[in-house]
């Protein structure tokens, strides 16, 4: 195949796979927000259901990790910022970095390991075992019925999820801020309130609601897209796990860009 | 309900006294025609079995006239209406007025026998949850699993399966009832109870029925009227009594159980690998 050939194919395959996840999102808006008013019921359990199997059960894992990755932040702070006697730089080093940047990251792809791949494989297996057809039989819309619930399960829960990361990574960094560099729990405190300004957060959080979009998006149209035969199951949690890491990468570099060019200065 | 007029500028008519009618249905798999201008008609309140081997192209039928594929041309008529080109909220208010029993049973797997049945009531009617619950009962009585509400499917026998399928087929009063292969998968003993089911179901409500299968003595047990197909394409379209009958080599190959014959010529096996006749069916 010529190489201008394979890149049209490329770029064309790449743009189907991007609208068919704007296809999800956009029949789940229309779920979620449209059809209630025309008076069709959305089952809020499903969502509330979604919400607590995404948000709350990952809470324990989501806090271990955060917590850890504040530490880790500030050991690797403090050993450069030692050299130049700065170590009270700790605080805000941690705070900026975990709100603007690993707190909602590091929730994305602890949800990609919990949610994005049981999505997929939920939707997979449904759709190996017919499922898929028998909804579609009982004049049920699958996008309805499985994709709506988890979109608002997930752009709910992933900024919660995020906040909650924030102020673990926070804790995290206080514990080698108090026990190494010299800072009280109130110092410490009271350095990081000073340093974060709120568009570090708010930024951070809006990051973190397009990466629970794109994350429901992609595990739910790995599901759609299994084929024939429960192997294939597989290869689509394992595809739903790579394509959404990579694709919260580029969402998370296009708004970063965003919120960079937009800053004041 | 009358059947309504055609639409402006289309020249068929809803034909009268039939519940199902196929006219030059076509289907392709991309570029691959896989039924090649099918017609039939299932008169209302009579079960019409649809047979052929592997890959004859009859759970595309079926899946066409659920619609589960798009058909490439041809009409389907169901309840005067054409199925194959109304918009996808008429063919949703259609559907309600039909069940399908899935090979597997397709039940789905995160919610009990009972939750199953109540799916399609809770989302297409504004019942109660009290009389739901004993429209479930009902239903799950009617093709013999009462008590069985709060199982999980994985619970279940394969048989069991089939049965708690047709129940939630049936959830909705269809008035056509589609069946995937039933008795598929089951032992001789369960599956003659499947048979008996629908035979049942078929005395207690005047439904229409179109199976798909391949179990010759199921289909002679539950047909009214019987399609072979072969190919794509309609090899034989009577009654029971008359496909009994048939001399027609294709119809005797099938029912007699009689292999392919062997390629023996060098000539027959180099077509075959070129693809010219298609290989010998296991």
């Amino acid at each position: 195949m010529a190489l201008t050939e394979t890149i049209g194919s490329a770029t064309i395959n790449g743009l189907a796979y991007i609208g068919g996840l704007a296809r999800l999102a956009g029949g789940s808006v229309r779920t979620i927000f449209i059809e209630p008013i025309r008076g069709k019921k959305f089952h809020l359990s499903r969502a509330v259901h979604q919400a607590m199997a995404v948000g709350v059960e990952a809470l324990p894992i989501v806090s271990l990790i955060s917590f850890f990755i504040g530490t880790i932040l500030a050991l690797n702070a403090a050993y450069e910022l030692r050299k130049f006697g700065a170590l009270q730089v700790v605080a805000s080093a941690v705070a900026i970095s975990v709100t603007r940047e690993l707190g909602p990251l590091m929730t994305a792809v602890v949800v990609i390991g919990r949610s994005g791949s049981a999505f997929a494989a939920e939707i997979g297996t449904m759709k190996v075992n017919e499922e898929i057809d028998a909804l579609e039989t009982m004049a049920l819309e699958p996008v309805d019925f499985l994709v709506a619930p988890k979109f608002l399960a997930m752009l709910l829960m992933v900024p919660c999820l995020t906040t909650w990361a924030d102020f673990m990574g926070v804790l995290g960094g206080g514990v080698f801020g108090v026990s190494a560099a010299g800072f009280t729990w109130g110092s410490y405190i009271r350095a990081t309130l000073d340093a974060l300004q709120s568009r570090d957060i708010v930024t951070g959080l809006i990051k973190a609601a397009m990466f629970g979009l794109v994350i429901t998006a992609v595990g739910c149209q790995e599901g759609f897209s299994t084929g024939l035969g429960s192997e294939q199951v597989g290869r689509s949690t394992t595809s739903a796990v790579v394509k959404s890491i990579f694709m919260v990468v580029v969402v998370d570099l296009i708004f970063t860009a965003i919120f960079y060019l937009t800053a004041p200065r | 309900m009358a059947p309504s007029p055609p639409a402006k500028g289309d020249q068929s008519q809803a034909p009268a006294g039939a519940a199902v009618a196929v006219r030059n249905l076509r289907v392709n798999y991309g570029a691959r025609e896989i039924l090649h201008g099918i017609n039939f008609e299932v008169p209302a309140g009579e079960t019409l079995v649809i047979m052929g081997g592997s890959g004859s192209g009859k759970s595309t039928l079926l899946r066409t006239l659920v619609g589960l594929e798009k058909p490439s041309g041809g009409e389907i008529w169901m309840r005067g209406k054409n199925f194959a080109a109304m918009s996808e909220e008429d063919r949703d208010e259609l559907r309600k007025k039909m069940g399908m029993s899935f090979q597997g049973g397709a039940l789905f797997g995160s919610m009990t026998v009972g939750e199953n049945v109540a799916l399609p009531l809770q989302e297409h009617t504004k019942l109660d949850e009290s009389t739901i619950e004993i429209m479930i009962r009902l239903k799950l009585d009617q093709v013999g699993l009462s008590g069985f509400e709060n199982y999980m499917p994985a619970q279940l026998s394969g048989g069991m399966k089939k049965r708690a399928a047709i129940a939630r087929a049936l959830s909705m009063d269809p008035e056509i009832l589609f069946f995937d292969e039933p008795s598929a998968g089951l032992d001789p003993i369960i599956a003659a109870g499947i048979d008996d089911l629908i035979l049942k179901l078929k005395k207690a409500f005047r439904i229409t029925i179109v199976v798909v299968t391949h179990e010759l003595a199921s289909a002679f047990l539950i047909a009214d009227r019987m399609i072979l197909l072969d190919k794509g394409v309609i090899v034989a379209n009577g009654t029971t009594k008359e496909l009994q009958e048939s001399t027609q080599p294709r119809v005797r190959q099938f029912l007699d159980r009689i292999p392919e014959p062997e390629l023996t010529g060098e000539i027959d096996y180099l077509q075959m690998l070129t693809g010219d006749i298609p290989p010998i069916r296991q």
